[in-house]
């Protein structure tokens, strides 16, 4: 654009002015690709209106403090919120470790002209793009009947930890690949070992792209509802997980479970609980943005 | 100053030889290195274990049920007392709604891309790609939500002709699917284009053309192979897809090619199956592996083609 503008005005004086046809074809072309996006906000606009509009008069105490019932009017969504809190914390605590250590062996260690680390990495951008319900089948198969783990807060972490580590993997690369070589080289020239490289100055560097890129990883998981369907059914749970051994449900479970009912109040009902669910997505997501723009290092 | 030894002659005495290997072996180092090999080998048996899982109970299945007739049945009841196990119905059903999905996110987004990279100020930029990132964000039961309360009533109030979609129906679960997918197939192509070099577009100014012209006769056929892995990738999200059709688009396998009926995919069928409680090793519960399989052939062949594109279009211009 700008460097258009720049050849027409050097050379204002020896190219005729563009057609107006040109021009008009030009600002229409234009204007339809604005349209085009403008699509996706006005789409994401409706859906959140439809959703306040739906659920906010449901938003209110019952909905924190109750379980879920067969009458819409006592039910609540507390086992869900619990649950979900059990499920994503396990989930986190199973998948940074996992997540960054990959990241670390992939950027770090791996020698890529090796067979086995090009298809270490091939494999994981692979696993990144399988559908979430296999994860579900692979945990319904393995874990729940396999080694006998039942519909647990267990199985469900497991289940939801196989499928974000390939983003956290992904994520937790970027983040490495952006600390500059001479820091490395610098650490090295002073006698540090590829550990103390690694731990000292390259991990402490990417720390805010990690969090970010691990924050959005699991707020992807929060919100996913089929690997879980697999792994504990639909369930009507009236209780709050009390270990990694307790049946569970969790947010998108239990909506689900609300919007197949029929009758009306019960979609009412999901549209609060998709606005709980939204508002964690939501603080989740700002402290992602928070962390990136706060901590990111231009190099 | 004084001591240095001229170059060539040997090492100054009392210095010894001096020597680049490491003074002591460092055990530390090399169990650190075998332990983060060991998370990343995990990444395999992740792999193995899916295969593994699914194979075993497919072959199972396969014994009782034969390929062909899996694969070119047109009656899927294998949870009916008169079991028939033609996969055909739920093959048919991911492929519409995905398709219609595609129509709604392909030119949608490659719109939005084409915008975004080459006519939007960076201000307008930083306003729209989060904007993306949270349609990207939002859990596929919500859209699902979305399209079971909002866009069918809406497609039922506006249809024109005699016969209206039912509640269920795969119209509106592609069309909300269409509307989840804009972001993938948005901000993967808008790497691509944005990866085209400068110097082709002033090239092409320089011979007069305008911007419409410089986005749809250069930078687009440029930025091809990286376009197609997004919708590829596309693609493979819409067939993978499991909340949005399991709420929206009901759970009747039916071999139709009428949209406005309601329909079962593949991953509505695991879902469904899955959430009544079979017996392990029952036909029931190997159906869902089954299908699993082929699901997974599915996107796995959609994800390996365009991980390919996309490596080939960043070997050109990096």
């Amino acid at each position: 654009m700008s460097s258009l503008g720049d050849v027409a005005v050097s050379a204002a004086r020896t190219i005729p002015p563009v057609p107006r046809a040109r021009a008009v074809q030009g600002g229409v072309f234009k204007f339809g690709l604005f349209l085009c996006l403008a699509f996706g906000v006005v789409a994401l606009g409706t859906l959140l209106v439809d959703i306040v509009q739906t659920g906010l008069p449901r938003l209110n105490a019952q909905l924190f403090e109750n379980f879920p019932s067969p009458s819409p009017r006592r039910a609540g969504a507390q086992s869900a919120i619990v649950g979900t809190l059990w499920v994503i914390a396990l989930t986190a605590l199973f998948t940074v470790p996992l997540g960054v250590a990959t990241a670390i062996y992939l950027e770090e260690y791996a020698d890529e002209r090796r067979w086995y680390n090009r298809l270490l990495a091939a494999n994981i951008q692979n696993l990144a793009a399988v559908p979430s319900i296999i994860y579900g089948i692979l945990a319904l198969g393995f874990l729940v009947r396999g080694i006998g783990l039942g519909p647990t807060v267990l199985a469900g972490a497991l289940a939801l930890t196989l499928l974000v580590l390939p983003i956290v993997i992904l994520a937790s690369r970027e983040a490495l690949r952006t600390v500059p070589r001479g820091i490395r080289q610098g650490a090295f020239a002073l006698g540090a070992t590829q550990w103390q490289v690694v731990s000292r100055q390259v991990l402490p560097a990417a720390i805010p792209g990690i969090a970010t890129g691990t924050i959005l990883a699991l707020s992807r998981a929060i919100g996913e509802a089929a690997p879980l369907l697999l792994v504990s059914g639909i369930t009507f749970i009236t209780f709050n997980p009390t270990g990694l051994g307790s049946s569970f449900t969790v947010l998108p479970l239990q909506i689900y479970n609300w919007v197949t009912r029929p009758q009306a109040e019960f979609g009412v009902l999901a549209a609060a609980a998709i606005m709980v669910l939204l508002g964690i997505l939501l603080v989740l997501n700002s402290a992602a943005i928070a962390l990136r723009n706060r901590f990111q290092k231009r190099w | 100053m004084t001591t240095t030894t001229p170059p060539g002659s040997a090492a100054a005495p009392g210095l010894g030889e001096l020597s680049l290997r490491r003074a002591r072996p460092r055990y530390g180092e090399k169990i650190i290195q075998a332990l983060l090999l060991g998370a990343t080998a995990l990444s395999v048996l992740t792999t193995v274990g899916i295969v593994v899982a699914l194979l075993v109970p497919t072959i199972d299945f396969f014994r009782t049920v034969g390929v062909v007739e899996f694969l070119t049945g047109t009656v899927w009841t294998p949870l009916f007392a008169q079991k028939e196990f033609g996969v055909l119905p739920l093959v048919s059903a991911t492929l519409l709604i995905t398709f219609i999905a595609l129509v709604v996110a392909v030119p949608i987004g490659l719109g939005a891309a084409a915008y975004l990279s080459e006519f939007a100020s960076s201000r307008a930029r930083r306003v729209f790609k989060p904007v993306l990132e949270l349609l990207a964000g939002v859990p596929t039961v919500v859209y699902g939500f979305f399209a079971l309360t909002f866009v069918t009533p809406l497609l039922r109030d506006l249809w024109p002709g005699a016969n209206p979609p039912s509640t269920f129906n795969a119209l509106s679960a592609g069309l909300v699917m269409g509307v989840m997918i804009i972001p993938t197939v948005a901000s993967l192509s808008e790497d691509a284009m944005s990866a085209v070099p400068r110097a082709l577009r002033d090239g092409a100014y320089a011979l007069g053309s305008s911007p419409a012209t410089v986005t749809r006769k250069v930078v687009f056929p440029a930025a091809l192979s990286g376009i197609a892995a997004a919708v590829i990738l596309g693609i493979s999200r819409g067939l993978g897809e499991t909340m949005i059709v399991v709420v929206a688009a009901g759970s009747t396998a039916r071999l139709s090619g009428n949209p406005t009926e309601g329909m079962q995919t593949m991953t509505s069928f695991i879902a469904q199956a899955a959430s009544g409680d079979q017996q392990v090793g029952s036909i029931g519960y190997n159906t869902i592996f089954a299908v699993g399989m082929l699901l997974f052939l599915f996107t796995l062949a959609m994800n390996v083609l365009s991980i390919r594109l996309v490596r080939r279009f960043r070997e050109v211009y990096e």
